[in-house]
């Protein structure tokens, strides 16, 4: 190569290290989801702003309690996914173990919490068929607790190569796109906690 | 390029994983290509069978005569099974050819050809979308034959027919039609992930943005407008699938929903998905313009740009679907602006390509005719649309044969022809062999003049008040005197029917028998021309480098006509 080929190339710098590809691919899947759910709320605050009373009347009957506390499960779960993050750069393998198993057994809680929620609302006769808001409220509420089991499969697959040790040194990222997926998947909740348990 | 999953992969591998669960790119590009070639004869025989049931209603259809009573009664289709050939048509032929035609059979060949890559980003997920997308087709042809037989509620399956049994008789076949388009779906989000970061992260040293082929381009803007746009649809799939299994009511009115939420979730896909389809068919077309009018695209940014203004505006325009449904009346004017406002783009892009052509030294080969073709038909598909965005004349107009005129002459350009230019082009690079010429132009010749007389006359239909997604024009006295225009239409489109078969022909036995194309046998600059024909498992002998813009022929100081883009500027100086 001559000198002058060289600068050419350099002056049109190398798109390589853009982003890892791991990451770039992540953050697509993410946008797409996004859009995914933002169709749902949209649909559902569009319904909530053409009914009146019925509406709130059936929205009464939410635990708000225990949303409140999924809430902070939820938020909890997501600081520990970010201290294991944080403890794989700093090559600390025992405590990212740890962490991912706690951010397992968190995703774990709000799933439990999720059930009491459903088995109470159900044998109330807040079924799906209940009434238009009960419908987007198990609609909404389960395709986010879908992700949620995804999200725990996903980490505790993690969480097992972390005690093998097989997660050094080449998948170490992983636990980043794995956190941000659950980051994602927080943030959802953190729209759908008011829109569902706070709008009457 | 962080795994490569080619250092174990080679000739060694068994027939299975090579062709039939291949990770590489190129073999999945040619699945996702043989598979929509075959779905669009399946399209295109069920618009066999409307044509002629519009034009002689009721008489039994030459050939259809096996097809078994509920459906088809000695060839003579009722009118359930009507309705049925005009969905599965539609949904066919949008999502089951043009897609995977354009998306998964060139972008997936191509984007790591012209980027530079040894193969997608995510190989494996790759092979995945393409098997969901294959278990999708098989899915969707299942349907005619359930319970209750295809969907049978349009293609853009509003309910609440599409939600309530009861009004259409229809029963297994849109939960059907539901799980197929659902698994579509995920296929292409799939793809488009693979595309956007193969494109974005893996380009050779080089080769920056501005430095990609308008395919390229093309593909991404595709992918970005198909995964921003799909979620919406994908929620309302969901809630639809709820109304008609779980007895919610998100969108039977009787229940308390409101059906036009349907339209608002699908338009907001639906439009989009039009430039999902239109942008790869024009991309590849801007490939073919330059290389055999031997002149750089005129205007490489402005096209750019051009693209992403369409894509972003394409999300603003959906309820123009919807001006006569009874939705806000406050809207309309808003929606009519936007939609107006996006031809802006277009007419830059197709000016771009008329003055890429411009005095160029024209080589009338096969693809070039085909991109040119797909020039001129998509020019009178933008105008008429013109029409329809302006809402005074859609609201006559609205649901009529010129809409299903106005539509063909834009997707069929791009699917179609702009389809068949990019077959033509790649071919060799897809198998080694060069095309049959005279075969190409004939049938170049039989699809250019049994299009437009098949659906130039769907325009004066229109206008004259046929509607569209009729069973029997007969049944209606003043569509009486417009029969034999019908008639005519369907001779036309028989015609270009029978026009493929060279096509077919063509294809197969250059596949096997057609003269050896060489590395590079147009002289072409991109990338995917440096690798051997057709590339190895791995793509590139020795990873490329990139020193010009694509576009570089006839420039001034070289001693051909034209310059790759892998080739430094002191080797071609002689
Ligand atoms: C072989 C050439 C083709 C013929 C003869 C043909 C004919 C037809 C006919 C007769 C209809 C029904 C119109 C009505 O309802 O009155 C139709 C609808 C449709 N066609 Fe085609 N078509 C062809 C190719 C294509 C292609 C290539 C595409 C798109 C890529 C396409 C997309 C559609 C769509 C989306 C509909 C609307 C279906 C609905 O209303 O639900 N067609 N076509
Ligand atoms: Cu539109």
């Amino acid at each position: 190569m001559s000198t002058v080929v060289t600068a050419e190339i350099r002056a049109e710098s190398p798109p390589a290290g853009v982003m890892a590809i791991g990451k770039m691919g992540i953050w697509w899947f993410l946008a797409s989801e996004i859009m995914v759910f933002g169709g749902l709320i949209g649909s559902y605050v569009l319904y909530r702003l053409a009914s009146a009373g019925a509406w709130s009347e059936m929205a009464h009957h939410v635990s708000t309690g225990i949303g409140a506390t999924n809430t902070l499960v939820l938020l909890t779960s997501s600081l520990t996914m970010v201290l294991a993050h944080a403890a794989i750069e700093d090559e600390k393998r025992g405590r990212a173990t740890l962490y991912l198993g706690l951010t397992v057994l968190g995703g774990l809680l709000f799933l439990g919490f999720k059930a009491i929620e459903y088995t109470t609302e159900i044998s109330n006769g807040f079924t799906p068929l209940a009434g238009t808001f009960w419908s987007f409220y198990f609609t909404m509420t389960g395709l986010h607790g879908l992700h949620v089991l995804a999200g725990i499969i996903w980490i505790f697959a993690l969480f097992l190569m972390a005690a093998r040790g097989t997660l050094w040194p080449h998948t170490q990222q992983r636990v980043e796109y794995a956190g941000l997926y659950w980051h994602f998947v927080d943030i959802v909740w953190i729209f759908l906690f008011p829109l569902l348990y706070l709008s009457y | 390029m962080a795994v490569d999953p080619h250092t174990h992969a080679g000739p060694h591998l068994s027939f299975w994983r090579r062709y039939i669960f291949s990770t590489d790119h190129k073999v999945i590009g040619k699945q996702y290509l043989f598979l929509s070639l075959f779905m669009a004869l399946v399209g295109g025989l069920l618009a066999y069978m409307m044509r002629w049931q519009l034009a002689w209603p009721e008489t039994a259809i030459p050939g259809a005569g096996w097809i078994p009573e509920p459906t088809a009664f000695d060839g003579v289709i009722p009118p359930e099974f009507y309705n049925a050939l005009v969905t599965m048509h539609g949904t066919i032929m949008v999502f089951f050819v043009a897609m995977p035609l354009l998306l998964g059979g060139l972008g997936n060949f191509l984007i790591p050809l012209m980027v530079g890559a040894s193969d997608m980003a995510f190989p494996r997920l790759n092979m995945m979308s393409f098997w969901t997308f294959f278990t999708a087709s098989m899915v969707l042809l299942a349907s005619f034959f359930v319970p209750g037989g295809a969907a049978a509620a349009g293609w853009t399956g509003y309910p609440p027919l599409s939600a309530d049994p009861t009004y259409t008789g229809v029963d297994w076949g849109i939960t059907l039609w539901l799980l197929a388009l659902a698994l579509e779906f995920a296929s292409f989000l799939m793809g488009g992930i693979n595309f956007l970061t193969t494109a974005i992260s893996m380009r050779a040293p080089g080769l920056s943005m501005m430095r990609l082929p308008l395919m390229v381009w093309m593909q991404m803007s595709a992918a970005v407008v198909f995964m921003l746009s799909v979620g919406p649809l994908i929620a309302g799939a969901v809630l639809l699938l709820l109304d008609r299994t779980a007895g919610t009511s998100f969108f039977v009115a009787t229940r308390g929903g409101d059906p036009l939420l349907w339209q608002h979730l699908f338009w907001f896909f639906g439009h989009p998905e039009v430039y999902v389809i239109l942008l790869p068919g024009l991309g590849a077309i801007l490939e073919v313009l330059p290389v055999f009018s031997r002149k750089p695209v005129f205007g490489y940014r402005p096209i750019v740009y051009a693209a992403i203004a369409a894509s972003v505006l394409s999300f603003i325009v959906w309820a123009h679907h919807m001006f006569v449904s009874g939705m806000n009346f406050k809207l309309v004017m808003p929606f009519s602006i936007t939609t107006i406002l996006i031809s802006v783009p277009f007419t830059l892009i197709v000016l771009a390509m008329i003055a890429t052509i411009w005095r160029g030294a024209l080589r009338f080969t096969t693809p070039m005719l085909f991109a040119l073709g797909t020039l001129g038909v998509f020019i009178v598909g933008g105008l008429t649309g013109i029409f329809l965005g302006s809402a005074p004349a859609d609201i006559f107009l609205h649901d009529t044969a010129f809409v299903v005129a106005h539509f063909h002459y834009t997707l069929f350009s791009a699917v179609i022809f702009g389809g068949f230019a990019g077959i033509y082009y790649w071919f060799p690079k897809m198998f080694g062999r060069l095309m049959n010429e005279l075969l190409g132009k004939i049938h170049f010749a039989f699809t250019f003049i049994g299009f437009n007389l098949v659906f130039g006359p769907m325009f004066l239909l229109g206008i004259g008040g046929q509607m569209r997604r009729i069973y029997n024009p007969m049944q209606y006295d003043f569509l009486k005197p417009q029969q034999p225009l019908n008639e005519f239409i369907t001779i036309a489109a028989i015609i270009l029917l029978l026009g493929q078969l060279p096509f077919i022909i063509n294809f197969f036995w250059s596949m096997f028998r057609g003269n050896l194309a060489g590395r590079n046998p147009w002289q072409a600059n991109t990338l995917e021309w440096a690798a051997p024909s057709p590339p190895p498992h791995g793509n590139f002998e020795t990873p490329p480098r990139v020193y010009h813009s694509p576009y570089g022929y006839s420039q001034p100081g070289t001693s051909e006509d034209w310059l790759p883009q892998y080739q430094p500027l002191e080797k071609s100086t002689a």
